[in-house]
């Protein structure tokens, strides 16, 4: 008995059966996006004056990798996607100048005199400073950051393709 | 033949909910053990306010919504939990007193600071035994990692965690 009634029954059933295992794969697939892009590396598009001449203003395609911030292997002189201190909505790249406990040295303004000041990076904080230290807001102006800001570490370059290659210290 | 196809649909299965576990929980809602008794009375009570022993009977479990970082709207008097500034594997719970552009005074060293732009200032409930922006200055909102809104465990516990103003005088311009 059981198998007509199952026969008249199944058209309805097997849609929604069907549409629920059409999404389920689809949030999968989102939920796989999410998770390689937050745990092993993401892309970002860098623009601005601020690395000038690691990145230049016409804008770059980079790639950023997540395993090392996670794993706090982040070191002096890598690149890194940062959140930025003064408004969480914006995403800025720097260039890690120190880590804790190391002791920093900058010019106060560089365009203007060589006034320079040494500061020790506080624990838990780095030292993130733009390669064009003339036009570069960074920890000169808002002090050392928490590593907890850091996103990501920049490792290779897309876009252009006359550049395509690693960002790795050199 | 069909035991292995069993382990294998099984493997499938844990793999698929621990994708759907992880997304959820770094982007929606998560929970959250509170340690210590920073947060009292509002998070893990103690007691008896005057004895010797500062340790809460049990510690409490919080639910924490992650929406909120969307755009980073927070007000005053919420809860929030935020990677430490000093070390970024640790996480702590507190309140939010002061925004970007308020005035927050200080009481043990009588002076206001004005909160910097991305910033927020928080403090625990129980300002004896709390370890926060009196000490660590403003945080960056870029560290907050989720709002605390609910108490979810031990169930006698259960229930909303308020948003309250504090006692401090808070001049917003």
């Amino acid at each position: 008995m059981a198998g007509p009634l199952l026969a008249i029954s199944s058209p309805s059933w097997f849609w929604a059966i069907e549409g629920f295992e059409k999404t389920l794969t689809v949030g999968k697939f989102l939920c796989f996006l999410h998770l390689s892009s937050s745990y092993l590396s993401t892309s970002a598009m860098a623009i601005g004056p601020s690395m000038i001449p690691t990145i230049d203003l016409t804008g770059n395609f980079v790639l950023v990798e997540r395993i090392s911030t996670h794993l706090g292997k982040v070191g002096s002189g890598d690149l890194v996607l940062l959140r930025s201190p003064e408004n969480p909505r914006k995403l800025v790249i720097k260039r890690i100048i120190g880590m804790e406990g190391d002791t920093v040295t900058y010019l106060v303004k560089p365009y203007e005199n060589y006034e320079s000041r040494t500061i020790v990076v506080p624990k838990g904080r780095v030292w993130v400073e733009g390669d064009n230290k003339y036009n570069s807001h960074d920890s000169r102006d808002f002090g050392a950051v928490p590593y907890g800001l850091v996103e990501g570490r920049l490792f290779w370059r897309i876009w252009p393709v006359s550049r395509f290659g690693s960002l790795l210290n050199k | 033949m069909s035991a292995r196809n069993l382990l294998w649909d099984a493997a499938k299965k844990c793999f698929a909910i621990g994708l759907i576990g992880i997304t959820v929980r770094d982007r929606y809602v998560s929970i959250a053990a509170v340690r210590g008794a920073s947060m009292s009375p509002s998070l893990n009570p103690l007691v008896d306010e005057a004895s010797s022993s500062r340790r809460p009977i049990s510690d409490d479990y919080v639910f924490v919504e992650k929406f909120c970082l969307e755009k980073y709207g927070f007000s005053h008097g919420d809860v929030v939990i935020f990677t430490s500034p000093t070390d970024h594997k640790e996480r702590h719970i507190k309140r939010i007193i002061g925004l970007p552009g308020d005035w927050v005074g200080i009481s043990h060293i009588d002076d206001v600071i004005r909160v910097p732009e991305g910033h927020c200032w928080v403090e625990g409930d129980n300002l004896a035994s709390s370890f926060d922006s009196r000490s660590l200055g403003p945080i960056p909102l870029g560290l907050v990692r989720g709002r605390v809104t609910h108490v979810v465990w031990p169930p006698s516990r259960i229930g909303r965690v308020e948003r309250k103003i504090g006692h401090q005088s808070v001049h917003s311009y």
